[in-house]
This record gives C-alpha cells, structure tokens and sequence, in this order.
C-alpha cells in the first residue's frame, strides 16, 4: 500500500467513521439491551424519556458526562487514566480490514483476521491495567480473571477461524466473504457448524458478557475492574464494551454468515443486518442464563472447547487433503 | 459498670457526612438545565437495602411497578458509579459508620432518598431507653426525599424517585395518578 495523499485522507475519514460507529452503536445497544432485558422479564424497560424510552441513552450518556470524576487515593495515577483509553482505541484499528460493503472496506490487508486477533488481545491489557491502578482488591481480583478469561476463550476463537481459513486459503476478510455464496446454504456456516458454535460460544467468553461475566460478576466482585471508575472512564469502558461486542459479531458474520453477501440484493446493510442479530443473541443469552462459576467457565473452555475446536480443525485439514488428491 | 448514654439526636462515637457537594463554577443557565435534566432522566440506585424496604425497592425495579420506565433501574453495584441512595431501612448504629461511608465514596451529583419510617425517624424502634437505631438517617447524610410508609408501597417509592426530577428540574414530568382518568376496564385486565 503506498502511503499517498488519498490513502491518508481515506484512512482518517474511515477512522472518523468508526468512531460514528462505536458511538452510535453503543447507545442503540444500550437502549436495545435494557429494552430487551425489560421484555424477557415482563416489563415495558425505558418507556418514559422520549418516545418509548427512545432517547433514554442519550441522556445517560449525557449525565455520565457530567458526573464527577474521581479519583480515590493511593492509585498509580498515570495507568488510572491510561486504562479507559485504552480500552477505547485499539477498537478503532480492529475496524480497518472489515468489508462491511463490496466497496466498504477501509483497509484492505491480506491477513486482516491476523490483525484483529492481534490487536484484540490490548483490550485485555486495558482491563488488566484498570484493576491493578485502581488499587482495589475487587479491581485486581476482576483484572486477574479477565485476563484468564480473555487468554483461555482466544484459543478456541483462533482455531475455530482457522478452520474456515483453511476452507478458504486466504486471511484476508474480502476474499473470505468472495467465496460465500448469497444464498445461506452457501454460507460457511453449513461447511462449518461446529466452527460456528465454538466461535459463538467463545464469543460471549471473550468479550466478558454474561454467562460468562465474570471479570465483573457483581455478586462477589463489586463490579470487578471498573469498580472505582465514574462517569467517563466507566462510559468509556461501557463504549469500548459494546464495540468489542459489534467487532466479533461482524467477525462472525463475515466468516460464518457470508457477510455482505444475503439473498436477493447484496450490499452492506446484509452485513449490519447478521451482525445485529448476534447482537441482539447476545443480549438474549445473557438476559436468559445465570451465571457461571468461574471453574465452571475454564472448563468448559479447556475440556471442551479446546479439544472440539482441535478436532475440528484437524478433520477439516484432513478432508480438505483428501479432497485435493482426489480431484 | 458505666452508666448506659442519654438518648442524644446523634450517638456518641457517630459522625455524619462531612463531604459537601460544592456550586458549578461556572453558572450558566441552560446549560445547567440541560445536565440537570439529563441526571433526573438516569437516576442509577445502588445496589443497597437494609432491611424489609428494600424489598420494596425491589418490587419497584419488577414486573408490576416498573422503575425502568423512567430511566432509573440500572441498579449500580458499585458506589462509584450510582447517583441515588436508597436508604431503604433501620440505620443501625453499627451500621451508621458503613452508609456514612458508603455516601462519602459516591461522586458528586448524589442524592439520597430516606425510604420508610425507620429511615425516617427510626419509625418503631424508637421509644425510651431504646440504643441501637439511629432514629431519622437525616441526622448522618443531607437527605432529598422522604417517603414514609412501614415499608412504603412501590408506588410511593416510585413517587420519591419524581420528587427528585421535580426537585432537579423543577417541573413534574408525570401525571398525578390522582388526576388520571379512571381506569376502563379494570375487570378484563389481569383476569386468568
């Protein structure tokens, strides 16, 4: 890629527009998940600020904003005000190589899931470095789980891509959805079911969302790492929350789910469309299932995913040689 | 053998809250307004209950008597993030120090609302000779609203949470359920 004026004002205004995108995304899910929480429990959720609750996360967006920020004594300064920033940037880069439309790319690499599998793991960092600076035994207790977590649920997440890698033979996203066809029998997902669930379960695993929330499982941590947080380093945390969420779900809608490619008329809003409805799954499982233990929660990674994930992968290597001496 | 403490308005050995919420350095009107009405919309809770009015509280953020309708159910664990305290329930005297606390680690913009009678005034337990109830939870913390009741219904909890936005915004935002119309058809609602 030359580094040319227009690849530098292309690469500015797609970053411009992925922060568009995490900020939007993070108040439509808030309202979406609060409205949803109140149905699956019988209740009507927000209703009242604005039309149906509508405006409901703006203005909790707004009174974060405005809410003190404080810090209490005896933190390491510098990595107190470090860990929410970096929990919201890496975000930013992970958005790059995703075709979100046949011309809606913002970087097209070669390896793109190597970069966000790469980068991905700096979110953990960012949990890690808000528990330990907070100077709060809950914090350092959530860090040290969100870190086991994030390490153990990125194994599985790995090799269940890499099985549909293997399908294709290519790291890079765009080719990957080329060669997904626009009807759902020719997505990967009927090529690669268990791929498919392995990564759905890890999913919710890596990116710390019930049942699997235990870095801030609120009965015996607090609230984990972001316990001494307020107001916008606890916004950010939530922002950077919901736009990890939205980053593995286009993850899997492009992998699994053919990405912008769907029936009748392909185009990016096939792309949204998937990835809002992991999504909205997501916010499903967690309003449905009780809390795991966090033996439980290792596992189910290391004694099942693991092992399943590298079976998987093995018998595709496996069918895939066989297919190629035959034809 | 010491002689038992007279029924002082404050125990001996308890302090109240000495933190203080100081004026906005800059004034400016609307744009005060506009803060201001967004922190009545998302008035978080703590997760925090003392005794039976807490069930109350959480009545309130259920099914029936819905707390998140107007913005107000996502109930904080931590202090650091809430901006209500509910105290929902009798202030002991050896608990006094941890609500004392618990309001001194909340930012800023925080109200408290004093929940049932015991929180009140120390609603049954106090009587002569009585030593372990701190009598009215207004003597340790600034408190914004009071809602009677042994323990209140949702209903009055929920009538607290519109003083504050009135005590805010200085408007009230919902109708008075006084002056609603009569229900239509209350017998084909809720019928199994």
């Amino acid at each position: 890629m030359d580094l040319s004026i227009v690849s530098f004002v292309q690469i500015i205004v797609s970053v411009l527009l992925v922060i568009a995108l995490m900020v939007a995304n993070a108040v439509v899910m808030v309202y979406i998940e609060r409205k949803m929480a109140g149905f699956i429990q019988r209740r009507p959720g927000p209703y009242e600020v604005g039309p149906y609750g509508t405006i409901q996360a703006v203005c909790d967006s707004m009174k974060l904003l405005a809410k003190q920020v404080f810090v209490p004594g005896n933190v390491d300064w510098l990595l107190y005000f470090l860990a929410p920033v970096t929990a919201f940037l890496p975000v930013l880069l992970l958005y790059l190589p995703i075709p979100f439309g046949p011309y809606l790319t913002a970087m097209n690499v070669d390896d793109g899931i190597l970069l966000i599998l790469a980068f991905a793991g700096l979110g953990v960092v960012s949990n890690l470095l808000a528990g330990w600076a907070s100077n709060n035994k809950y914090g350092v207790l959530g860090a040290a789980r969100a870190v086991s977590q994030s390490v153990a649920y990125e194994i599985p997440m790995i090799m269940a891509l890499l099985s549909v890698v293997f399908l294709t033979g290519s790291l890079n996203l765009t080719e990957i959805v080329d060669s997904q066809g626009s009807w759902p029998w020719q997505w990967n997902i009927f090529a690669q079911p268990f791929a498919f669930f392995i990564y759905l379960v890890s999913l919710i695993g890596e990116t710390n969302r019930a049942p699997f929330d235990l870095p801030e499982a609120e009965s015996e941590l607090t609230a984990g790492f972001h316990t001494e947080y307020s107001g916008m380093g606890f916004a950010l945390f939530f922002l950077s929350e919901y736009a990890n969420m939205l980053l593995v779900s286009f993850v899997c809608a492009t992998f699994f789910l053919g990405g912008w490619k769907g029936p009748f008329l392909d185009g990016f809003w096939w792309t949204f469309i998937k990835a809002y409805a992991i999504m909205v799954f997501m916010v499903w499982i967690r309003w449905t299932f009780p809390r795991v233990r966090f033996d439980q929660l290792l596992n189910i990674n290391w004694k099942w995913l693991l092992p399943l994930s590298i079976l998987n992968l093995w018998l595709t290597a496996a069918i895939l040689k066989i297919l190629s001496k035959i034809y | 053998m010491a002689t038992p403490d007279p029924i002082l308005s404050l125990p001996p050995g308890l302090e109240a809250a000495k933190s203080e919420v100081l004026p906005p350095l800059i004034n400016i009107k609307p744009i005060n307004w506009f803060f201001d009405l967004n922190r009545a919309m998302s008035l978080w809770p703590v997760t925090f209950g003392l005794a039976c009015c807490a069930i109350e509280m959480m009545s309130v953020s259920m099914a029936r008597f819905d707390m998140a309708r107007f913005g107000a159910e996502v109930f904080r664990p931590s202090i650091r993030q809430a901006d209500l305290m509910m105290v929902t329930g009798t202030v002991t005297r050896k608990l006094a120090p941890t609500v004392v606390r618990l309001y001194e680690q909340m930012p800023a913009p925080k109200y408290v609302m004093a929940c049932g009678n015991c929180a009140i005034s120390g609603g049954p337990f106090k009587f002569e000779g009585q030593y372990g109830v701190v009598e009215g939870v207004d003597q340790l913390l600034p408190v914004d609203v009071y809602v009677p009741g042994c323990p209140p219904r949702p209903e009055a909890i929920l009538e607290g949470l519109f003083f504050i936005q009135e005590k805010l915004t200085s408007r009230r935002w919902w109708p008075k359920p006084q002056e609603l119309p009569p229900d239509p058809a209350p017998a084909a609602k809720g019928k199994k």
